[in-house]
């Protein structure tokens, strides 16, 4: 099997095979933009489905999907399984061991249960970077980053776009504001890869010691965007809001001195959004630390489409598993 | 495999009268209109229920819901090929209770038929089910029949029968391929 | 006696380049043939140059012989063309003592194709605490004083090492690294480690030690070499520290010169989170690796060193953060340094002294020269011949290279050592 690999030196206009012959899904930076539309597109038709009374289709019946996760998560796990399991595949889950591995022993075994499992789909998650990449190598199933380290989070970003044209009618043109953590994040680098991808505007918000160089952003990847300190010079003009969760352990890191001081800088609260655009979306991958990143009355607020992202992310899952599956080309 | 060559069967007004005859026979043998929905099945199957609708319309004055049905999702053959790229599934009422005519335009083995009626029935508990074609070639794998047939054709395996549709290609006639092995 | 017929004999020692027969007998080479009888091995269109010295490589053993053998890796070594690699002391139990170092020595005896020269540690267990015997070990044979990856965190064991070595003559060879700085870090830091999502390595990391370590070797008088440098801040910190007399020498290995960061990006050929492409430390920038070679072209760099260091699959197989790092590079550094000589960017003349003279020179070696009366080191090149590199088929144990599948231009026909054929490929 081949992964796609761009060559970062070169734009990420450059066209890729469409979603048809791919056989993992481990981040955004090799889809093209036919293949993010027919995503978009095939995740509409399974929000019909979810909006039956009968939630499911025969289409993977006979199929197992494997959910691998080394960290927790309820939200994401549980969306896999729901979206299995409204294309009729069976699930299994496999109890991973935490931050104790030692020395990739149990990832290289895990591997090999899975492989006498039969697994279909592998959708893993893992807190370290690169990690689904060694299983995809390994392994004869399709596998489903759900989270590698700081490093991707496809999923997420394809339906946070979804979420977007639903929401805003377009991708393109749209001013994005993604606030906190950046450096730390991989639903903000998917978001970019994606979001670039499509036409969005990117400004990326937050602390010094939590953005990426400026110079780490240019030359050559499309992640030369804008940047600012100042939330208010962020939010201007944004159409969209994108607020990331603050790690409360990036404290003791010394990279922020306290969450209070976060808080007053950085929080969106009702004050701050109306400084976007009037009608800006406010979105947040989950799970939210409210009172912290973002004041609970902006959370469920009549701009915010986070509950509309949960629902979203589960035809986008059934989206994927289903382009995925068939013979590959 | 090259196509070898193309014969007309059916021209425009050869579609025209079939379709007109269809809505005919639809309406009579149902006594009437009520509680009807027709289901097109896309792609083709959905422009030809608008039409059986719109002749409906002239002569009996009353509008017969419309629906469009993809039924890529039920098929059973979706792990032999690759996926097939989804239209719309969209019925503007609920077809419990009601009689349902499903709309395609040739009727083959009956497996895009069977994946219909699955999806059907998934959708809601319908009265009836009843299924017409505008052209059956024959050649059933599965236990089903037509309720109402435009023509019938019959054809070899090696055949392919297009119904080309103005809506959908421009213009309004059905050939058949030869040469082209689709099973 | 053995006679090498008709190559291009390079000997930047001496100065010599030209087309000519080279004799050896026993283990010396000789400056014209002895009464007796003859081999003849024609080298004609090739390059008869001394066998290369390596200052850094890893040979694994005692102790983690699964991961390579003094005789596993010399065999490398020969394939490599080097006739004289010098094997650092991390190994288990470490090379603190006298006794260490002889029993090194006995078991490549016994075992290796081609002159092991062992170091020992510059503090006991290499951790960073007491200083280790040097006396008693250079008495024994060693050569220098290294606790290899294990930077010395305190500036004043730094600096009473460099002192004490003065006892002996002998270099301490530094890794110079921050290790507080690396703070966990697995990649160079810059864009590639940006989007990889994977902790960084800064220069200065690299640059902060060096400067720390250069002033020590100012305030002592002490020899120090720096390992494997990679930046251009430190090669411009080495530059003024010579030009103002301080006694320090230092290396570069093969990969650095000629690979990037890209490297963990698969740069192309498909492997993204390439663990074969972690080394310690790491790759980085093109202008880091032009400012190395530019180094290496003005003698600020003194030589080219391997740094060999072969892993088990399975400590490759995995997350990248938990992956050993290294490459085993013995067998492709002829390779990839042609890649320099085939863009013109590294005279061929110099690219041998760098694997030759210059090293022996650094550590005051008598090898890396075809004088005769030296060693009968001798190694045939083919600076021509296109192989793709399969890992597979290493002589070493460690199979970790990222340059599975890529071709090099230049291979090694005829390693001799010592007067012993001990490699020999197509000649």
């Amino acid at each position: 099997m081949t992964l796609q690999v761009i060559n970062r030196a070169e734009p990420i206009t450059q066209r890729q095979p469409a979603a048809r012959t791919r056989r993992h899904v481990l981040d955004l930076d090799d889809f093209s933009v036919e293949e993010v539309e027919t995503v978009l597109e095939t995740a509409t038709r399974m929000k019909d489905v979810l909006s039956r009374p009968i939630k499911k289709v025969p289409t993977l019946r006979g199929k197992t999907l494997v959910t691998l996760f080394y960290e927790a998560s309820t939200r994401t796990r549980v969306g896999f399984e729901v979206a299995a399991k409204a294309l009729g595949a069976d699930t299994v889950s496999v109890a991973a061991a935490t931050s104790s591995v030692t020395k990739g022993e149990s990832l290289i075994d895990t591997i090999r249960t899975l492989q006498a499992l039969g697994a279909d789909f592998v959708v893993m998650r893992h807190h370290q970077a690169g990690a689904p990449y060694v299983v995809a190598d390994e392994v004869g199933s399709s596998v489903i980053n759900a989270g590698d380290g700081w490093h991707a989070h496809p999923t997420q970003a394809l339906l946070d776009l979804f979420t977007m044209r639903e929401r805003l009618g377009r991708i393109a043109g749209l001013r994005v504001a993604i606030i906190g953590d950046i450096l730390h994040s991989r639903v903000a680098r998917s978001n970019l890869w994606g979001l670039t991808l499509m036409g969005a505007n990117v400004v990326l918000c937050g602390p010094p010691t939590m953005l990426p160089e400026p110079s780490f952003c240019a030359g050559g990847l499309p992640w030369d965007l804008e940047r600012t300190y100042q939330i208010d010079e962020a939010l201007h003009g944004a159409d969209v809001v994108m607020v990331l969760r603050m790690q409360l352990e990036r404290q003791t890191g010394g990279l922020f001195p306290s969450l209070r001081e976060y808080v007053r800088t950085y929080a969106l609260t009702e004050e701050r959004l109306a400084k976007a655009k009037p009608g800006a979306l406010v979105m947040h991958p989950g799970p939210m630390n409210e009172g912290v990143e973002i004041d609970p009355k902006v959370a469920r607020g009549v701009q915010s489409a986070i509950e509309a992202q949960v629902t979203n992310g589960v035809a986008v899952r059934m989206a994927l598993l289903y382009l995925l599956s068939g013979l590959p080309a | 495999m090259p196509v070898l060559g193309q014969k007309n069967l059916l021209g425009a007004d050869d579609i025209r009268r079939a379709i007109a005859r269809l809505a005919h026979e639809v309406v009579e043998h149902n006594h009437g209109v009520e509680s009807l929905v027709l289901v097109g099945l896309q792609t083709r199957g959905v422009p030809l229920a608008r039409r059986l609708q719109d002749r409906i319309r002239e002569f009996e004055g009353a509008t017969v819901p419309v629906g469009e049905l993809d039924i890529s999702l039920y098929r059973d053959d979706v792990h032999q090929r690759a996926p097939r790229a989804l239209s719309p599934t969209s019925i503007p009422v609920d077809i419990s209770d009601k009689t349902v005519i499903l709309v395609d335009d040739v009727l083959y083995t009956g497996r895009t038929a069977r994946a219909a009626l699955d999806a059907l029935i998934d959708m809601g508990r319908p009265r009836a089910i009843q299924l017409v074609c505008l052209i059956d070639r024959g050649h059933r794998e599965l236990p089903i029949r037509p309720d109402y047939v435009g023509k019938n054709i019959p054809t070899s395996r090696h055949e392919k029968v297009a119904v080309r549709l103005e809506e959908v290609d421009d213009v309004d006639e059905v050939v058949l391929i030869q040469g082209q092995d689709d099973s | 006696m053995i006679r090498l017929a008709g190559g291009r004999i390079l000997d930047p020692a001496s100065g010599r380049d030209e087309i000519g027969d080279l004799w050896l007998e026993d283990d010396l080479l000789l400056d014209r043939p002895a009464d007796a009888d003859e081999i003849v091995i024609d080298v004609s269109g090739f390059v008869v140059a001394p066998g290369f010295v390596d200052l850094h490589c890893h040979l694994r053993e005692p102790g983690f012989e699964d991961k390579e053998t003094i005789a596993s890796g010399t065999s490398a070594a020969a394939a490599g063309g080097f006739t004289t690699v010098c094997a650092l002391a991390d190994t288990r139990p470490s090379i603190d003592t006298g006794s260490d170092v002889e029993s090194v020595l006995t078991q490549a005896r016994r075992d290796a194709l081609v002159r092991v020269l062992p170091l020992g540690t510059t503090t006991k267990r290499r951790d960073g605490q007491e200083l280790s015997e040097m006396a008693d070990m250079a008495a024994a044979g060693a050569i220098a004083f290294s606790d290899a990856a294990r930077a010395i965190r305190s500036a004043s064991l730094m600096r009473h090492a460099l002192e004490y070595s003065l006892l002996v003559e002998r270099p301490i060879v530094s890794h110079a690294q921050d290790t507080d700085l690396v703070d966990g870090g697995v990649m160079h830091e810059g864009p590639v480690a940006t989007v990889l999502g994977l902790k960084g390595i800064p220069r200065e990391a690299e640059e902060i030690a060096v400067a720390r370590d250069l002033a020590l070797a100012r305030l002592t008088g002490g020899r120090l070499h720096l390992a494997h440098l990679t930046t251009a801040g430190a090669v411009e910190q080495v530059r003024r520290a010579k030009a103002s007399g301080v006694r320090v020498s230092a290396e570069v290995t093969p990969h650095h010169l000629t690979l990037t960061d890209s490297a963990v990006a698969g740069n192309g050929n498909g492997r993204m989170y390439d663990t074969n492409a972690r080394t310690n430390p790491p790759l980085r920038s093109h202008a880091d690796a032009r400012a190395l070679l530019d180094g290496l072209r003005d003698g600020t760099i003194d030589c080219v060193a391997t740094d060999h260091s072969p892993q088990r699959w399975i400590d490759k197989a995995c997350e990248f953060d938990q992956a050993e790092p290294g490459m085993s590079s013995l067998e492709t550094a002829f390779g990839l340094l042609m890649r320099l000589v085939h863009a013109g960017a590294l005279s061929l003349p110099d690219m041998i002294a760098a694997l030759s003279a210059r090293p022996a020179q650094a550590w005051g070696l008598p090898y890396g020269t075809l004088a005769s009366g030296s060693s009968a080191d001798v190694v045939v090149l083919d600076p021509d011949h296109a192989w793709v590199v399969d890992p597979e088929r290493f002589l070493s144990k460690g199979k970790n290279s990222p340059l599975g599948g890529q071709t090099l231009r230049g291979t090694v026909l005829l390693t001799i050592a010592a007067g012993r054929i001990v490699y020999r490929n197509g000649v």
